[in-house]
């Protein structure tokens, strides 16, 4: 499957293992991507507060360039921030034409034109993966089955709030999918309270104790339902869980350690690439332990 | 008739005994309501069980309580729809809390005085209109209160209270419901403390920027009053409007954020803090002894980033530029230039998800 490809900001700065994990992991399931390297930031709710008009025309701009990729079959980001932040502009321009015509004045210049279609799609690697790929694909493919692993689920806010943007209507499981895919990779699912709650990101130059809080707080939840790391599909979620960790233990005042895994690296695990070539070494929080139990699945196999 | 089993949680402060669970079985057509149900188990199992509820309309906000996990009123929810929610997690029961970040005082009732009214009265939540009132009603043209028809929805029901994820680590933190009862006052154009108002969330600690933007009380409201868009437009006011330059770092944020965006068309993350510490200014952040003392907090932060080696110092130093990153710039000077800022509010429009002609409102605020 062809896809019209936008990596986001944080996958090509602070967190390049992202980048290069999708890289690893996309041929493994036919995945071309496409990378649109013209189109600009989000957002990330920041210029949404300061300009509705502005952030909807910077990614009506980003849309028409996906929409001019030939061949492709939709639109994939890997970060819950660009799913939540384009989602939501996208909401409003398809709410009206004549809005719609009002920002794609902006994109003139450019030969540019976001176009409505109910049937065109921008969606996570992981909603991608379900809907798209299929789990049941996803299992053929497994040759490192993830056997007793424990993991956790987290899924940012910006991919699981509010419901009804996001299309659960059409969807209903989105909520539940990282869970579904823990499992189809052969490895164990964890409960506990935190899953779909916030990492604290957007606050960490305003009021680190709130967000760093929220992060240690999760963090010693999923510990104490005995993970043995956490996964995400947002970047952003991994710099306050696993950059962020150690100032995070100290605002919770308990040790914490826990790897964190960007959703593309435990699918490559189970996929067959080697932890390296999935960055796992540049973790702030080491991943050995993940590496030893995936390792020792494998050699006893 | 179909049965269901509502799992309660029972407080009773009298008793001395810790909260628990209880099950009750109900008899009642799946289009009634978790309320009914409550009732139903109260009036014919156990009297002492206690909800708070006047209206059974969605109407009067006393009803608000955790179903299976999420919170909403009791009498908005049916009760087929609750139990087929927990059976899709693999549950026969349906379970049935007080909301969370409030004090318990019986069953499901909570102390909606000590949290949710205190703060709400913390907003200054009346008018404060410049000079000697009119002789007769104030007369305002109607197009400049339909910014604020959203807020007058609340029925401080207090269920985005209950859900907030930064009022779960910062019960100090003024919360949805009275962040978006101040933009009522904020966005009313007979109010003359617009300005001060502004003012005194953005320094608080504990106000405009203690949200984190968790999308929890958009997705709970019961009227539609997506309290954090209010809380987003208070601060598009109090930055754009007003240039509030908070000691949060709120402004500087915001304001890194967007001219960052503008110079390279993607984040360069490595100029964000010293620039949000800053008030978005790069010198600032150099010079300032407040700022610095914050950049020197964050060190260990960056160093545990490098000695990982997933923050390179090239990535730190250099960030690219887009190809076309004149149209970037040309956009944000379209956008900039303009007197009024143009929004679509869905909640006026409606969303129909389809096509709604004509349904564009020209944002009421200057720019
Ligand atoms: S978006 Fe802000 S106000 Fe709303 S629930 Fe989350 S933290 Fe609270
Ligand atoms: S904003 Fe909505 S959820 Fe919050 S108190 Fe008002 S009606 Fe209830
Ligand atoms: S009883 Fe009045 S809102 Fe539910």
């Amino acid at each position: 499957m062809k896809v019209a490809y936008w990596p986001g900001c944080v996958s090509r700065g602070f967190t390049p293992e992202l980048h290069g994990a999708m890289a690893a992991v996309a041929p493994k399931l036919d995945i071309e991507l496409v990378e649109l390297d013209r189109a600009n930031c989000c957002g990330a709710g920041v210029i949404a507060e300061h300009n509705q008009e502005l952030v909807d025309t910077l990614n009506a701009r980003t849309f028409a360039l996906a929409q001019g990729v030939e061949g492709a079959a939709g639109m994939m980001n890997i970060c819950s921030t660009c799913q939540g932040a384009q989602s939501e502009c996208r909401e409003r321009l398809d709410a009206s034409s004549e809005y719609r015509e009002a920002i794609n004045e902006h994109l003139q210049p450019e030969g540019l034109t976001y176009r409505h279609d109910p049937d065109w799609w921008n969606k996570n690697f992981l909603w991608l993966l379900v809907e798209e790929i299929g789990l049941d694909s996803l299992r053929e493919r497994v040759v490192r089955p993830l056997t007793g692993l424990k993991v956790a689920a987290f899924y940012g806010c910006y991919i699981s709030r509010p419901s009804r943007r996001l299309g659960f209507d059409r969807h209903p499981e989105r909520d539940r999918y990282l869970d579904m895919v823990i499992e189809t990779l052969g490895a164990t699912p964890v409960d506990y309270a935190g899953k779909h709650k916030c990492c604290g990101f957007p606050l960490i130059t305003m009021n680190k104790e709130t967000s760093l809080r929220q992060a240690g707080r999760h963090i010693a939840d999923a510990l104490d339902a005995d993970a043995d790391c956490m996964v995400t599909p947002c970047p952003l979620c991994h710099l306050n869980l696993d950059l962020q960790q150690p100032d995070a233990a100290k605002r919770v005042e308990r040790d914490l350690g826990l790897p964190v895994l960007h959703f593309p690296q435990l699918v490559g695990l189970a996929l067959g690439i080697s932890p390296k070539e999935l960055g796992m070494n540049k973790h702030v929080v080491k991943t050995d332990e993940v590496q030893r139990v995936v390792a020792g699945v494998a050699a006893a196999a | 008739m179909p049965e269901y089993t509502l799992k309660i949680r029972r407080f009773d402060p009298e008793s001395g005994r810790a909260a628990y669970w209880e099950s009750f079985q109900v008899e009642l057509p799946p289009e009634r309501s978790v309320l009914d149900g409550v009732l139903q188990a109260r009036d014919t199992q156990d009297g002492s069980l206690s909800i708070r509820c006047s209206c059974q309309a969605a109407i009067c906000g006393s009803c608000a309580v955790r179903i299976n996990g999420r919170t909403g009123l009791a009498c908005n929810t049916k009760i087929g729809e609750a139990f087929e929610r927990a059976k899709s997690f693999g549950h026969d029961e349906i379970v049935v809390e007080p909301m969370g970040n409030m004090p318990v005082i019986k069953d499901l009732i909570v102390d909606m005085d000590a949290v949710h009214w205190k703060k709400v009265k913390r907003v200054v939540p009346w008018l404060l209109p410049a000079g000697d009132p009119p002789e007769r009603e104030y007369v305002v043209p109607p197009e400049s209160m339909i910014d604020v028809t959203q807020t007058m929805a609340c029925i401080h029901c207090g269920a985005c209270v209950g859900a907030c994820l930064s009022l779960e680590v910062d019960p100090e933190f003024i919360g949805p419901a009275a962040l978006a009862k101040a933009y009522r006052f904020v966005g009313d154009p007979r109010d003359a403390a617009t300005e001060d108002r502004l003012r005194d969330l953005a320094e608080d600690p504990h106000g405009l920027y203690d949200c984190t933007h968790c999308f929890a009380c958009v997705e709970v409201c019961p009227k539609g009053v997506a309290p954090m868009d209010q809380i987003m437009r208070l601060r598009r006011r109090a930055t754009a409007d007003y240039g509030i330059k908070d000691r949060n770092n709120g402004y500087g944020h915001e304001k890194a954020f967007v001219d960052l965006i503008e110079r390279y068309g993607t984040l360069h993350e490595a100029q964000l803090l010293p620039r949000s510490y800053g008030q978005g200014s790069l010198i600032r952040s150099q010079i300032d002894p407040s700022s610095l003392k914050q950049l020197a907090s964050s060190l260990p932060t960056v160093i545990n980033g490098l000695k990982s080696g997933k923050v390179s110092p090239k990535a730190a130093l250099w960030h690219h530029k887009l190809p076309d990153q004149k149209h970037v710039r040309r956009i944000y000077k379209e956008i900039h230039s303009k007197d009024e800022r143009l929004e679509l509010n869905l909640y006026i429009v409606g969303e129909s998800g389809g096509e709604t002609e004509g349904a564009m409102a020209e944002g009421s605020q200057e720019s």
